[in-house]
């Protein structure tokens, strides 16, 4: 498997009960890309994104990140939980529904995992969560508690955490779908500002023009098949099937 | 001499026996409290017969009559080789006892807790023990104060049984200044004097630590 790759997903193919939501789905994420995953509500896309970090487990097929296999052992053998955390360490993932966790301020929900996890010292992890704030323009809330938070901030303060892990890739399964429309802008402002410094990303998403502007590459996913993937200027411009035409004609 | 008199006199067996209680009232709690997470983290994950087991064995506890458990400890234990202090038996009882309540609170809540944390837990790499006790047991601890009170509550009041096991804390006292002197109501009235004090000092504190959850954003998340 190319080392070079921060993302190489291998025929995954994935089935809950007796339904293939995922088919021989291949995909090469290169460092610095940003891709970003469209299609159809139940084609699929969370499944693909939760394989990534094996929140779900594909039955068959290999995703390696950063040249790491996860899930699997160099035996063939499902990988230990300790193993597994760490290649999972090397994901960031930020949900729709954003999931912090509420007992902690801003500030810990960020640093919780840099310390507990990666064993960061207290101060150095503080220290990267004020930069991380800054980015994301929550400086002022580093204090405040998810449940004071409006919904846009939340997912700020989600993506904070998730880079606080300096991950080989960020996830983002719809980030902005649970959101009032006022505040979307800030959130993608936010991924726009990430992509533009470099960070690895694949996004599922209902926001075409966010999309448009942001890829490096579609994937467009129909009943777990991919049966587009291209540079968003030909994705958009001239798609090669009818299906995403169509899907193009239904979210103008 | 007035019957009020008589138990003034007698003020050092009442303190004694409230020291007593409060000794094996606190390490018993506490025991329980820490079996209860124990037994909570146990009960994490795919059900497998062990966890089966543990949950048969939690059901029994609870349905289970207090008296009876500190008489098997006591009484019973011996018969099989076993033979415990009647202190430590009925701290014993009361830790295991109440450790199984706890655990049962503690699981009612640990059935709604949000699946999405768990899952950032996860994506963020944390491993099944550190998860929960950073992220899953300080939450459910919070949430369940109200239950927690009670709790203490119930265990407080479960110590009384432990005269019959010989122990000599609050009630024995009074058993026994009741006894000596034939004054059972003004004896017992002073015990239910203690009981409440301690009842309403330990309400206060667990609304002290609702404030301060509230306070946190806590309830509104
Ligand atoms: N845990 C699960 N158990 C059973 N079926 C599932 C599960 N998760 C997803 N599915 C099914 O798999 C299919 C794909 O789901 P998925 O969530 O990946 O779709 P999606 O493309 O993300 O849709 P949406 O745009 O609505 O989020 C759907 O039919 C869904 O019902
Ligand atoms: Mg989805």
């Amino acid at each position: 498997m190319p080392d070079d790759t921060a993302v190489s997903i291998h025929q995954l193919s994935k089935s809950f009960d007796d339904v293939e939501v995922l088919r021989d789905v291949s995909l090469e994420v290169a460092p610095g890309e940003v891709v970003t995953i469209l299609g159809a509500s139940g084609s699929g896309k969370s499944t693909l994104l939760r394989c990534i970090n094996w929140l779900e487990q594909p039955d068959r097929g290999s995703i390696h990140i950063a040249g790491q296999r996860i899930g699997v052992d160099d035996a063939g053998k499902r990988m230990n939980a300790r193993a597994l955390a760490r290649v999972r360490a090397q994901t960031g993932m930020v949900f729709q529904s954003f999931n912090l966790w509420p007992h902690l301020n801003v500030l810990h929900n960020i640093t919780e995992a840099p310390v507990h996890v990666m064993g960061k010292s207290k101060g150095e992890a503080q220290t990267h969560a004020r930069e991380l704030l800054d980015k994301v323009g929550l400086s002022d809330k580093a204090q405040a508690y998810p449940g004071t938070l409006s919904g846009g901030q939340k997912q700020r303060v989600a993506i904070a955490r998730a880079l606080a892990m300096q991950p080989e890739v960020m996830l983002f399964d719809e980030p902005t779908s649970a959101l009032d429309p006022e505040l979307v802008g800030e959130v993608l402002t936010v991924i726009k500002d990430l992509s533009a410094e470099g960070y690895t990303m694949v996004i599922v998403t209902h926001e075409m023009s966010f999309a448009r502007a942001v890829s490096d590459q579609v994937v467009f996913l129909d009943k777990g098949l991919i049966i587009e993937k291209a540079a968003p200027a030909t994705f958009f411009d001239t798609p090669s099937t009818q299906r995403v035409r169509d899907f193009l004609k239904n979210h103008h | 001499m007035s019957n009020w008199d008589i138990l003034w006199q007698a003020r050092d067996e009442f303190w004694t026996g409230f020291l007593n209680t409060m000794q094996i009232f606190g390490l018993s709690i506490t025991a329980a409290f820490v079996i209860g997470c124990f037994m909570l983290y146990l009960l994490e994950g795919r059900p497998s017969v062990g966890k089966l087991s543990l949950r048969v064995f939690i059901d029994g506890m609870r349905m289970l009559p207090f008296l009876m458990l500190a008489y098997l400890l006591y009484y019973g234990l011996p018969t099989l080789g076993v033979r415990l202090d009647a202190w430590w038996a009925g701290v014993g009882a009361l830790a295991v006892y109440h450790g199984c309540y706890f655990a049962e609170i503690f699981r009612g809540s640990r059935l709604v807790f949000p699946q999405g944390q768990i899952e950032a837990a996860q994506a963020h790499g944390f491993t099944r023990a550190r998860m929960f006790v950073r992220l899953i047991l300080p939450q459910i601890v919070m949430q369940t104060r109200p239950l927690i009170g009670n709790q203490l509550i119930y265990a407080l009041k479960d110590t009384a049984f432990l005269v019959i096991i010989t122990v000599r804390e609050l009630t024995a006292a009074a058993n026994s200044l009741s006894g000596t002197y034939f004054i059972p109501t003004e004896a017992f009235l002073v015990v239910i004097g203690f009981y409440w004090a301690v009842s309403i000092a330990m309400e206060i504190i667990i609304k002290q630590c609702g404030r301060f959850g509230a306070r946190r954003g806590l309830d509104h998340a």
